[in-house]
C-alpha cells in the first residue's frame, strides 16, 4: 500500500479466446499488441499500476488439487472455458468508478471481456 | 396520532434521512437500522405527543443518535471496554448546528448521491430497482417482495448482496463525474421506467396492472424530476408515466380482459393526471433536449387529449414515431410506427410494413406482432385471416388479461 490510505486495489482481469486469437492475421495481432503497449504505458504513467502481466497460453498451465490428503497434479487449466484469463493489471485507485474508467479503455474490452474485481480488504 | 400517519411521514422523509446517514457514517446497514430505530421511536412518541414541528429533523436527529449508540455498542463488544467516550471522525449530534447542517444544507446532493449509487450499472438491474424502492421510496422489504411477486427472503437477499457489493467493490457514494453523468442519468431514468413497466405491463401472471408498483415508480419519477430540475428527459419520463397511469382504470374490463385504447371509456381516464403530464411536457420541450421519454409522452398525450378514438391525430403521432425511431431504433418502436402508418394511410400499407418487419425475424415470438397484423386484417375486412393471427397471438401472450382480450377478438370475428 502506498501512503494514500483511502486507496483501494482492483484487479483488471482480461479474458479472451485463445482460439480466436490464433486465427487472427499477423497484422491484426500486431495492431492489438501495439494498443496494449500504449495502454500499459498510459496506465503506468498515471502511477496507479502495482503489477501487470500477460499470461502464457493455457496449454502451458498445470493444475494442482488436493484429494484426500494427496496432491493431484494435472496438465491444463482448472476448467475448460471458451475465454481464458490472458492478462491482468493490478491497480490502486480511489473507488470502483475510477477502476471502471481505466478498465473501459483497456484494449481487452474490444477483443473479449474485462472483469474488474476489488482485492479483499482486511477489516481494520 | 395513528400509525398510518407516522408511516406516511416516515416514507416521505426516508430518502432524505437515509441519504444523510449514509454520507455521515459510510455504512448502509447502520444507516438503515438507525432509521428503523427512529421509526419505531416515532411510532411510540408521536402517538402520545403528536407530530413534532419538523418531523424530518426529528427523525434525522433520533436516527443519528441511534447510529452513534449502535457504533458505541459495536465498539464496546469489540474491545470489551467501557464507553470509549466518542466516535472518531463523526460529529457530535448535539453540537449546535450539526443537525441543521444535515437537514438543510447539501440534502439535495445527498439524495442525488443515493439515487446514482442505487442505479449504478455495476449492480444487477433487479437489485437497482429493489434498492431504489427500498431507499428512495422507503418501501419495506415485504412490500417490495409483494410487488415483485417473489418471496420476501429473495428480495431481502437481493438487497443484502447489492449493499455488500457497494461496500466491497467500493461503489462511490457520489454524483458521477461530468463525463459520465449523461449515461448514468439515463441509467437512473431507465431504472424508474423499469419499475413502472413491471407494474404496468406485468409480463406474467393474472393481473395486468400492479397499481402499487406504478405508484411507487411515479413517486420515484417525481423525486428524480425534482432532483434534476434542468433535465428535460426526467420530466418527459414523469409525464409518460402519468399519462399511462391516467388510463389505468379504463384498461381492463370487469371480466379482467384488456381493453384496447380505441375501445376504452375515456370518461374513466384521470383528467388531473393528464393535465399534470401535459404541463410537464410543455415545460420540458423549451429545454430543447428531446429524447425518447419526451417523444413517447408526446405520443401518449395526443391519445389522451383526443375526446373520441376517431379524433386521434394519427398524422402527428406517425411523425412522432419517426422521431422516436431515430432515438430508439428498436423493432418494437417500428411495430408501433407501422400501426400508426396504417391509421394514416390505410391497413394495407401497414400490413406491407409488418411483412418487412416480420421478414427480419427480430420480433419472432413477440405476441404483439401477430396481434397487430390481426387488427389490420380485421380493419381490412379479412376476418378469416385475422382470426388465424389472433390465434397465434394468444398462443404467444404470457399475460392472462391480454389473452382474454385476444380471445374476445377471435369470437368477434364474423
Amino acid at each position: 500500500m502506498t501512503g494514500k490510505t483511502n486507496a483501494m486495489q482492483y484487479m483488471i482481469l482480461i479474458y479472451d479466446s485463445e482460439q480466436a486469437w490464433s486465427a487472427l492475421p499477423e497484422a491484426e495481432i500486431h495492431r492489438i499488441l501495439g494498443e496494449f503497449m500504449r495502454y500499459t504505458q498510459e496506465i503506468t504513467d498515471a502511477g496507479i499500476v502495482r503489477a501487470n502481466g500477460r499470461l502464457a497460453p493455457v496449454g502451458s498451465a498445470t493444475t494442482l488439487r488436493g484429494n484426500g490428503g494427496k496432491v493431484v497434479t494435472t496438465d491444463g487449466p482448472f476448467a475448460e472455458t471458451k475465454e481464458q484469463l490472458g492478462g491482468f493489471y493490478l491497480i490502486e485507485v480511489a473507488n470502483l468508478d475510477e477502476a471502471l474508467r481505466w478498465a473501459e479503455r483497456c484494449p481487452g474490452v474490444a477483443i473479449g471481456s474485462v472483469e474488474v474485481r476489488p482485492m479483499f480488504e482486511m477489516p481494520d | 396520532m395513528p400509525a398510518l400517519a407516522v408511516e406516511r411521514v416516515y416514507r416521505r422523509e426516508h430518502a432524505r434521512g437515509l441519504a444523510t446517514l449514509v454520507r455521515r457514517f459510510g455504512d448502509w446497514n447502520l444507516a438503515e437500522d438507525a432509521l428503523q430505530d427512529a421509526y419505531a421511536k416515532a411510532l411510540s412518541t408521536w402517538s402520545g405527543e403528536g407530530l413534532p414541528d419538523r418531523p424530518g429533523a426529528w427523525l434525522a436527529t433520533v436516527a443519528q443518535n441511534h447510529a452513534l449508540d449502535r457504533l458505541r455498542r459495536r465498539r464496546h463488544a469489540a474491545h470489551g471496554t467501557g464507553d470509549p467516550g466518542g466516535i472518531d471522525g463523526i460529529a457530535d449530534p448535539f453540537e449546535p448546528g450539526s443537525i441543521d447542517e444535515g437537514i438543510d444544507s447539501g440534502v439535495a446532493d445527498d439524495r442525488l448521491r443515493l439515487l446514482y449509487t442505487c442505479c449504478h450499472p455495476a449492480l444487477a438491474p433487479a437489485a437497482q430497482c429493489a434498492l431504489a424502492l427500498r431507499t428512495l421510496c422507503g418501501l419495506h422489504v415485504r412490500a417490495i417482495a409483494r410487488a415483485y411477486l417473489e418471496p420476501e427472503a429473495t428480495t431481502a437477499q437481493r438487497l443484502v448482496r447489492a449493499k455488500r457489493k457497494i461496500m466491497e467493490a467500493r461503489i462511490p457514494y457520489e454524483v458521477p463525474a461530468a463525463q459520465e453523468l449523461p449515461a448514468r442519468t439515463s441509467q437512473v431514468l431507465s431504472v424508474v421506467y423499469l419499475v413502472f413497466n413491471e407494474g404496468y405491463a406485468a409480463t406474467d401472471g393474472e393481473l395486468l396492472v400492479r397499481d402499487d408498483l406504478c405508484g411507487e415508480a411515479i413517486r420515484l419519477g417525481r423525486l428524480v424530476a425534482e432532483l434534476l430540475p434542468r433535465h428535460a428527459e426526467a420530466r418527459g419520463l414523469l409525464a409518460l408515466m402519468l399519462l399511462h397511469d391516467a388510463r389505468r382504470d379504463a384498461r381492463m374490463d370487469a371480466a379482467g380482459a384488456l381493453v384496447p385504447l380505441e375501445e376504452q371509456d375515456r370518461d374513466r381516464w384521470h383528467r388531473a393526471r393528464i393535465r399534470e403530464a401535459v404541463a410537464l411536457l410543455d415545460s420540458a420541450l423549451p429545454m430543447r433536449a428531446p429524447g425518447p421519454y419526451q417523444i413517447q409522452a408526446a405520443i401518449a398525450s395526443l391519445h389522451a387529449q383526443a375526446r373520441r378514438a376517431q379524433d386521434t391525430d394519427w398524422k402527428q403521432i406517425f411523425m412522432l414515431y419517426g422521431a422516436l425511431i431515430r432515438h430508439l431504433p428498436t423493432p418494437v418502436v417500428e411495430l408501433n410506427a407501422a400501426v400508426a402508418f396504417a391509421m394514416v394511410e390505410g391497413p394495407l400499407h401497414g400490413l406491407a410494413w409488418l411483412d418487412r418487419l416480420e421478414a427480419r425475424g427480430e420480433l419472432a415470438n413477440y405476441h404483439l406482432l401477430p396481434a397487430a397484423r390481426a387488427d389490420l386484417l380485421r380493419r381490412a375486412g379479412r376476418h378469416a385471416e385475422a382470426r388465424v393471427h389472433y390465434q397465434v397471438a394468444v398462443s404467444l401472450a404470457r399475460n392472462a388479461a391480454e389473452r382474454a382480450y385476444l380471445q374476445r377478438r377471435i369470437l368477434a370475428c364474423p
